[in-house]
């Protein structure tokens, strides 16, 4: 259970970025949080990944306190920030040099297998397409064997078809090891297609809005009646998370006509 | 600092003429100007049109370090030479190597010397000959501190500008993997900085060439940039080209060696470099 207890997050410039966040997450759930700019969506993964700290509040994995990186929380960034002078073994094993040599070989290797690019061991980063590269990161993450896996928009620069194929990737990645997923989007469809719940948060200061648990059976239709819905009640939700805030009335007139992201 | 210049040349004409691809015509071309004013030379003289008193045929010259290497005198020379490059670059390299590192990676040293270093980069490094002489005498000291310091500020500059530019994105990847100072520094900051290092490493050899002929011609009993004196107070001008001819040949084969040297780290680089092997 990763908990999310309280959590505040003020910049040492006096920007409020998040304010009293509570968000709970049982092991194997996958929550999706969508939102407006400035929501501080990304200032939450960071926080939970141990890359900044809270200003107040906990964050505790399995009542640890989580305030440095954890072996326990991997991170998959936005672009796949792959070590070009690594191959993609190399890459993958990064955060595994400490184990064996027969160990990191056995665990590359099922990882490459999983994410469908076995053979591909010793390509450069520089070889390999924007989901190929993605997909390497993914397996960077989950070679540690983390608990929770934090996913910071990371599909956002792929076209619709490679997205596609990775939210598959990922869904059989999360069968097989039942992690506690926490992903950030702006992609409303992405949210559905993945998330057991959808957080929608608010901005300025980042504060959560809504709660909309995703009830749709898996594999999900994208074509489905009750996709669309779930979908459109997710815009929705979005809408009112910029319409409704108290503090801003006057920002979101002129925003939400705009794009809310 | 011209070496940059001249690498920057190559690579972006490398993509369209490759290796395969290479068509003779621009090197004849090339050569058309230096051949033909050789051959004129030459036949000028063999003729009888000039002296080539001051302007050695290509013959003469051809004789003169023949006669050099034959005797083993070039090889005196050249090992003179090449040991003070070799000392002056090794702790010229070293040092820009070390606090150019710090300078990058700890503000407070940074903001601590870099000012300094800055300001003693205005200065023509030849100008610190007579200090240099005075505190180290005329001996090998001083000519091997010359070259240390023509080596010292490309190479210094060339490393801090590298790790202040490493990408902090790859940085948060290593503290994602809780990896330790030291591991940091081996494990990206070193990678990270090692194409840029590799420049600036190059750029200081042939620094480091151009002040060890300074730094002869200063005096000095033995060692290429004697032979251009000698040269000069005999009157030979063959032997001075001879020299230079030398010169020429040391400093290109030790770069080659040193791009040789270092290609096998730089294999994965993502630009024209690497693009050329395809």
């Amino acid at each position: 259970m990763l908990s999310i207890d309280q959590v505040s997050r003020i910049f040492p410039g006096g920007q409020e970025a998040l304010r009293t966040i509570a968000l709970s997450i049982p092991q194997g759930e996958i929550v999706a949080m969508v939102g407006g700019s400035g929501c501080g969506k990304t200032t939450l993964l960071r926080l939970v990944a141990g890359l900044d700290a809270p200003s107040s509040g906990r964050i505790e994995l399995d009542g640890a306190d989580l305030r440095e990186p954890s072996p326990d929380v991997g991170i998959i960034f936005q672009e796949p920030r792959l070590l070009p002078w690594l191959s993609v073994a190399d890459n993958i094993g990064f955060g595994i040099a400490h184990l064996g040599k027969a160990e990191r070989e056995e665990r590359i290797a099922s990882v490459l297998l999983r994410i469908g690019l076995a053979g591909y061991e010793k390509r450069w980063p520089r070889e390999l397409s924007g989901g190929q590269a993605q997909r390497v990161a993914i397996a960077r993450a989950l070679v540690t064997k983390p608990k929770v896996l934090l996913l910071d928009e990371p599909f956002s620069a792929l076209d619709a078809f490679t997205r596609a194929s990775l939210h598959e990737h990922l869904l059989a990645l999360w069968e097989t090891e039942r992690l506690s997923v926490l992903i950030v989007t702006h992609d409303v469809d992405e949210a559905v297609t993945l998330a057991d719940r959808i957080v929608v948060m608010q901005p300025k200061p980042g504060r959560i809005f809504t709660e909309i648990p995703v009830q749709l059976p898996r594999p999900r239709d994208k074509r489905s009646d009750a996709f669309h819905a779930m979908s459109r009640q997710v815009l929705d939700a979005l809408d009112g998370s910029l319409s409704d805030g108290p503090s801003n009335a006057k920002a979101a007139s002129t925003e939400a006509t705009a794009f809310w992201w | 600092m011209s070496d940059i210049a001249l690498e920057k040349a190559e690579t972006t004409s490398a993509p369209g003429t490759t290796r395969r691809g290479f068509s003779f015509g621009p090197l004849a071309l090339g050569l058309l100007l230096p051949l033909s004013l050789a051959v004129i030379l030459e036949i000028g003289v063999a003729k009888g049109f000039f002296q080539g008193r001051l302007a050695p045929p290509p013959s003469k010259i051809a004789v003169t370090l023949g006669e050099l290497i034959s005797t083993g005198e070039w090889f005196r020379h050249a090992y003179a030479t090449g040991w003070r490059v070799a000392l002056g670059f090794a702790f010229g390299a070293s040092a820009g190597i070390l606090f150019g590192t710090l300078s990058g990676a700890v503000p407070f040293v940074r903001r601590l010397i870099d000012p300094t270093v800055q300001a003693l980069r205005a200065v023509p490094s030849i100008a610190w000959v007579p200090l240099f002489i005075l505190w180290f005498g005329i001996f090998e000291t001083s000519k091997i501190t010359l070259i240390a310091v023509g080596v010292f500020f490309p190479v210094y500059l060339g490393v801090l500008g590298a790790v202040l530019s490493i990408d902090r994105k790859v940085i948060e990847v290593g503290r994602v993997f809780r990896l330790s100072k030291l591991e940091l520094g081996r494990r990206i900051m070193l990678p990270a900085t090692l194409p840029a290092l590799v420049t600036s490493l190059r750029a200081g050899l042939g620094l480091g060439w151009m002040f060890v002929v300074a730094a002869e011609i200063m005096g000095a009993s033995e060692g290429l940039g004697f032979l251009l004196v000698d040269g000069q107070q005999v009157g030979r001008p063959d032997l001075i080209v001879s020299a230079i001819i030398s010169f020429a040949f040391l400093g290109f084969l030790t770069d080659a060696l040193l791009a040789r040297a270092t290609a096998p780290f730089l294999r994965w680089r993502d630009d024209l470099s690497t693009s050329e092997r395809g």
